[in-house]
C-alpha cells in the first residue's frame, strides 16, 4: 500500500497565488510610477516553438513578445489578460471553480468584452504563458470530463469537504475527474499500475470484468483526446504514487496520437510543464495487433494517410515503436477500433489480448 | 371625295395635344399649372429685381362625379405686373409672351401660364379672374375666357380700381379639374426645390386640407439680371438668317454681320466673309484640278496646278474674265485639250460664288449663298465664345444660402463654372454638394436638379447629370453607399439643352457633360477634404476612448490583484495620449 505526505495540493495553490498577486503588483507599480504597464512573455509563435528531446514535450524557445498598454492594439487584451488574472485569483482564493464558458460570460460582468469564447480561451492560454501555471490551477476547467476507478484513496481540498475521505472504486460508474479530484491529496492505493483507455464502453467493460483486480490496476478513462485536467491527473498518480502508466487507445493515427499527448503533451501547451508522462506506454491498439489478433478493421482513408506522414516528420514520433508502428499502419492500410476485439467475444480482449500486452511489455 | 383642310390656331394646336405641355392626368395637370404660375410669377419679380413674394392657394371647390375633383388656384406675386393693354394676350392668347428674346427666362415656349389658363377652362368652362398693375394710380381687374378656335382672349369683365398704396404685382386666380393627394408630394418637393434655388423667394402654399407651408426666404440679394444679347453666328439657322436678314438695315454684309451678331467686330466679319469665299475658291479648285486629271497630262499638271491656284484664290468680281483670260493662256502653253469647256465651266461657277461679300447688300444674297453662309458659320472656328452676361447664374454664395436652409446640411460645397458654350449657346453650370444634417441616408445620392433655376422632377435616370454622377469614382472621394449626400446641379443658358418638350431632362451634350464632370470634380475635393477630417476627429476619439475606457479598469484590476488601496491615477497617462 503506497502512502504519500499530504498538503502538496495546498502548497501548490499558494505558489499559484503569489504568482498571480505578483503579476498585479507589477503592472500597479508602473501604473503608479506614471508609465505604461507592459508585460512580457515567451512568445507562442509556432517558429518560437522547439522540441526538447530531454523533457521529450514541446517548450518554446527564448523569443518573447512585449505587451504594453501604450499600444493601442494591445490595449484591450492587456486589459483582458489583467482582468483574467484577477478573476483567477479570487477563483483560486475563493477555491471555486470555473469553466473555460464561464470565464467568457462573467467577463461581461465586469464590462470586460470578449468577441468570442476563443478570444478569452486564447487570453487564459496568455495569463498561463506569463505565470507559467495551467489554468486547472487557477480553477478554470474545460467542459469535458473523464473518470477514473480502482483502489484509490484520496482526501478533498475544497471547501466544505476539507479532510473528507474517498475511496475511488466506490461508485461502479466510476469518478468523475473533475476539479475536486484534480486537486485532491492523494492518501494510498494498492493498485501498481493505471490502464488508461480512451472509450467510454471499454471502461466500463474493464470495470465490469474485474480489471483492477485482474491486474491490480487504476482505470482512468480520457474520452477521446484526453482533458488536460486528466493528463495532470495522471502525472500526479505516476510521480507521486510511482505507478507506471499504459495507455489503450484505437488502432488508428488518431487513437495513436492520444497516447502520443498524453506522453509527450501537445504543442498548444508547450509553455506548460507537468503535462506529460514520458515514461507512460501505449500499450495497443497496435498496427501490428490488427494481423496478430486477426482483428477486424477497416481501410485507412486518405486523410488517415496524409495524418500518418505528417507524424513520421513529427519530432516526438522519433521513438522505435512508434516509427514502426505508423510504417505497419501505412504498409496495411488498416485500422480497427478497440471494440474490434468483441468479435471474439466479450471477454475476450481482459483474457487474452491484455494478459499478453503486459508480459510483453514488461519483459 | 376630298379630304377637308383646315388651319387650326396655337391654342387648338394645344387644346388637342396637351399631353405635350404635361396636362396628361388630373394630378399631373394640377401639378403642371401651379408650376407654370409659380414660374411666372418668379421671372416677373426677377425682371424687377425685386425679392419675390409669391403666394399660392389651392383650395378644393367641390366633386361632379367620383374621381373628378375641381380645385380653385389662385397665385399672387409682387413682380412687374402687366400693362393693361396687354393683359387679354398675355392671359388668354397662346404663345404670346415676352420670353421670345435671348437671354435666360425660366419659361422659353411663352405658353405656360396660359396653356395652365386653358386647362382650367376645357375642364370647367369657368373664366379666369386677373387683377394686375404695374404700380402706378390703377388696378386692373379682367375675367377672360380664351376663344380657342381663333386663339384669342375674349374679355367678359374689365375694371380699374384706384391703387392706394401703389402695389405691383399680379393676382391671377381661376377654377381646374385636378387631383390633389396624388399631386401633393410632387408639388410640396417642387417648392421645396424651388425654394432652394431662390432663396432669395418667400413662398407661402395654402393646400386644399388648409395646411400652410412657408419657404421663407433666408437672403435679399438676388443674381444679376440677364442682359439681352444678339444671336451667336455658331446657333443660327438657315430660317433665323433669313429673318434677321428680313428685319436689318445693314446695306452690306459686312455691317450685317457686325451688327446682327453676338461678339463680332469688325475684323472677324472681314476675316469670316472670306472664309467663305475661300471655302468656296477652294471647292472650285479641286473641282479644276479633277478635271485637269482627266486629261491624262500628268507631267503637265504638276507644274500648272499652282499657277492656277495662285491666280484663282486671289480672284474678285471685277476680275474673273482677266483671271481666266490668264488660266486660259497657262493651259494653252501646256496643250491641255478641250480648253473652251474647262474655262467655260470655271466662269460658271466664279460667277455664283461669294466674292466681295463684304459689300453685298444683305437683300440681295441668293438663297444658296445663304445655305453656304450658314454652313460656314458652323465651322468658322475663329469667332469668339459667347459671352455669359445673358445668364443669371445663380452664384456660389446665394447657391449655399438656398441649400443650407432648405436642406439644413452639415456640410456644404458649392461651384461655378466659367461660362461655357455649346452651338453658340452660352451655358454657366453651377454644382453643389451637401452632407449629413438632415439630409437621409439613401442608398443613392438624392439629385437635385435645376435648369434656369427651375427643378426638374421628372425622368431622373435619363438626365445628363445622372450618367456624370455614374461615370465618377466616388470611392476616391471616400464617397460609399448609403451615405447622406445631396448632389446639386444647376445648368442656365438661353437655350437649355433639353432632350423633350416636356423639359424634365437634359440631353447628352458633351460640352455640357464636361462642365457638369469638372463642377462635380471640384465639389467632390472639398467633400473628401471633409469626410477625412471628420474620420481622423472620429478615429481619434474612437483612439481615446479606448484609453478612457481600458486604462481605469487596468488600474483597478491590478490593485485589486496586488492588494493595494489606493487606486493609481491614469489621468496622467490619459492626457499624454490626448492629441486632439
Amino acid at each position: 500500500m503506497k502512502r504519500k505526505s499530504k498538503s502538496s495540493a495546498m502548497e501548490r495553490k499558494k505558489d499559484v497565488l503569489e504568482a498571480l498577486r505578483s503579476l498585479g503588483k507589477g503592472i500597479y507599480d508602473q501604473m503608479n510610477n506614471g508609465v505604461f504597464p507592459e508585460i512580457e512573455m515567451p512568445s507562442r509563435s509556432t517558429t518560437n516553438l522547439l522540441y526538447h528531446p530531454e523533457l521529450r514535450q514541446y517548450v518554446l524557445g527564448d523569443k518573447n513578445v512585449n505587451r504594453t498598454a501604450r499600444n493601442i492594439r494591445h490595449l484591450r487584451p492587456f486589459t483582458q489578460l489583467v482582468w483574467t488574472a484577477y478573476f483567477a485569483h479570487e477563483l483560486t482564493q475563493l477555491r471555486k471553480s470555473s469553466t473555460l464558458r464561464d470565464v467568457y460570460y462573467s467577463a461581461q460582468a465586469f464590462d470586460i468584452s470578449f468577441n468570442d469564447q476563443s478570444q478569452s480561451n486564447n487570453i487564459i492560454t496568455d495569463l498561463e504563458t506569463v505565470v507559467g501555471y495551467a489554468r486547472e490551477d487557477f480553477n478554470i476547467f474545460p467542459e469535458e470530463r473523464s473518470a477514473v476507478f480502482g483502489d484509490l484513496t484520496i482526501e478533498y481540498t475544497v471547501p466544505g469537504y476539507e479532510g473528507k475521505q474517498l475511496n475511488l472504486s466506490s461508485h461502479p460508474d466510476g469518478m468523475m475527474v473533475g476539479p475536486a479530484l484534480t486537486y485532491s491529496e492523494l492518501i494510498k492505493t494498492s493498485a501498481d499500475k493505471i490502464i488508461v483507455i480512451e472509450k467510454g464502453a471499454m471502461f466500463t467493460r474493464f470495470i465490469e470484468e474485474h480489471v483492477y483486480e485482474k491486474f491490480n490496476a487504476l482505470i482512468i478513462y480520457t474520452s477521446g483526446q484526453s482533458p488536460r485536467a486528466t493528463r495532470f491527473f495522471i502525472q500526479r498518480l505516476n510521480k507521486e504514487m510511482d505507478l507506471p502508466v499504459f495507455i489503450f487507445t484505437d488502432g488508428d493515427p488518431w487513437g495513436m496520437h492520444i497516447a502520443m499527448v498524453l506522453i509527450s503533451g501537445s504543442a498548444n501547451a508547450a509553455h506548460l510543464r507537468e503535462l506529460t508522462i514520458p515514461d507512460a506506454k501505449w500499450a495497443g491498439v497496435w498496427a501490428s495487433d490488427i494481423v496478430d489478433y486477426k482483428l477486424p478493421s477497416d481501410s485507412l482513408t486518405e486523410i488517415d494517410i496524409k495524418r500518418l506522414h505528417e507524424l513520421l516528420k513529427d519530432p516526438r514520433y522519433k521513438g522505435d515503436i512508434w516509427q514502426k508502428q505508423t510504417k505497419t499502419f501505412l504498409k496495411n492500410k488498416t485500422k480497427c477500433e478497440l471494440e474490434s476485439f468483441s468479435r471474439y467475444g466479450l471477454t475476450h480482449i481482459v483474457d487474452k489480448y491484455l494478459p499478453e500486452r503486459f508480459k510483453e511489455l514488461e519483459s | 371625295m376630298t379630304e377637308a383642310f383646315e388651319e387650326i390656331s396655337p391654342a387648338d394646336f394645344f387644346y388637342r395635344n396637351r399631353d405635350i405641355a404635361g396636362f396628361t392626368n388630373p394630378a399631373r395637370a394640377v401639378y403642371a399649372s401651379l408650376r407654370e404660375l409659380v414660374e411666372n410669377a418668379l421671372d416677373a419679380s426677377d425682371f424687377l429685381g425685386k425679392p419675390s413674394e409669391i403666394y399660392i392657394r389651392l383650395s378644393y371647390e367641390g366633386k361632379e362625379s367620383p374621381g373628378t375633383n375641381f380645385y380653385n388656384l389662385r397665385v399672387n406675386d409682387n413682380g412687374s405686373g402687366v400693362p393693361d393693354r396687354h393683359i387679354p394676350s398675355a392671359f388668354g392668347q397662346v404663345l404670346f409672351g415676352s420670353k421670345y428674346k435671348l437671354r435666360q427666362a425660366r419659361g422659353t415656349f411663352g405658353l405656360g401660364g396660359t396653356m395652365a389658363i386653358l386647362y382650367g377652362q376645357i375642364t370647367t368652362h369657368k373664366p379666369v379672374q386677373i387683377f394686375s398693375s404695374i404700380g402706378d394710380s390703377k388696378i386692373y381687374e379682367y375675367n377672360l375666357m380664351i376663344d380657342i378656335q381663333r386663339n384669342c382672349p375674349i374679355i367678359l369683365h374689365r375694371s380699374a380700381h384706384a391703387n392706394k398704396t401703389k402695389w405691383r404685382g399680379t393676382m391671377i386666380e381661376y377654377s381646374l379639374e385636378g387631383d390633389y393627394p396624388r399631386a401633393m408630394s410632387k408639388i410640396l418637393e417642387y417648392l421645396k426645390q424651388t425654394a432652394v434655388v431662390n432663396p432669395y423667394a418667400n413662398i407661402t402654399f395654402i393646400d386644399p386640407r388648409g395646411r400652410l407651408y412657408k419657404f421663407t426666404r433666408a437672403t435679399t440679394k438676388m443674381p444679376d439680371p440677364p442682359k439681352e444679347i444678339k444671336p451667336h453666328p455658331h446657333g443660327v439657322d438657315v430660317e433665323a438668317i433669313q429673318r434677321l436678314i428680313h428685319a436689318t438695315n445693314c446695306q452690306n454684309m459686312q455691317d450685317f454681320m457686325k451688327k446682327t451678331f453676338h461678339r463680332v467686330s469688325e475684323n472677324i466679319a472681314k476675316n469670316f466673309l472670306e472664309f467663305v469665299k475661300n471655302n468656296e475658291l477652294k471647292i472650285i479648285m479641286n473641282e479644276i484640278r479633277e478635271k485637269l486629271i482627266e486629261t491624262k497630262k500628268e507631267h503637265k499638271i504638276e507644274t500648272i496646278i499652282p499657277k492656277i491656284e495662285k491666280r484663282i484664290m486671289k480672284v474678285e468680281v471685277q476680275k474673273i474674265s482677266s483671271v481666266l483670260n490668264e488660266i486660259e493662256k497657262i493651259l494653252t502653253k501646256s496643250g491641255i485639250p478641250k480648253i473652251k469647256s474647262l474655262i467655260q465651266s470655271i466662269r460658271q461657277r466664279l460667277i455664283v460664288a461669294p466674292l466681295s461679300l463684304e459689300l453685298k447688300d444683305p437683300k440681295q444674297l441668293r438663297p444658296n449663298e445663304i445655305v453656304k453662309l450658314v454652313q460656314a458659320m458652323k465651322n468658322y472656328e475663329k469667332f469668339f465664345p459667347p459671352l455669359a452676361s445673358c445668364l443669371s447664374p445663380l452664384g456660389e454664395e446665394l447657391l449655399r444660402a438656398g441649400v443650407l436652409k432648405e436642406l439644413k446640411p452639415e456640410f456644404i460645397a458649392v461651384c461655378q463654372r466659367k461660362p461655357s458654350a455649346y452651338s453658340g449657346h452660352p451655358f454657366i453650370v453651377e454644382t453643389g454638394i451637401a452632407y449629413g444634417g438632415e439630409i437621409s441616408k439613401r442608398e443613392n445620392f438624392t439629385l437635385y436638379r435645376f435648369a434656369n433655376r427651375i427643378p426638374l422632377l421628372y425622368d431622373e435616370a435619363s438626365d445628363v447629370t445622372w450618367n456624370v454622377i455614374k461615370s465618377i469614382n466616388w470611392r476616391r472621394y471616400k464617397v460609399t453607399p448609403g451615405m447622406p449626400i445631396t448632389v446639386i446641379t444647376h445648368i442656365c443658358s438661353t437655350k437649355v439643352p433639353y432632350k423633350t418638350v416636356g423639359k424634365e431632362f437634359i440631353a447628352d451634350r458633351p460640352e455640357v457633360k464636361r462642365e457638369i464632370l469638372n463642377g462635380l470634380h471640384v465639389v467632390a475635393r472639398q467633400l473628401r477634404r471633409f469626410l477625412s477630417k471628420k474620420e481622423n476627429v472620429e478615429k481619434e476619439k474612437i483612439r481615446f476612448d479606448t484609453f478612457s475606457k481600458y486604462l481605469p479598469k487596468i488600474g483597478r484590476f491590478s490593485t485589486e490583484l496586488s492588494g493595494e488601496k489606493k487606486i493609481p491615477d491614469v489621468d496622467y497617462l490619459l492626457r499624454s495620449v490626448k492629441k486632439i
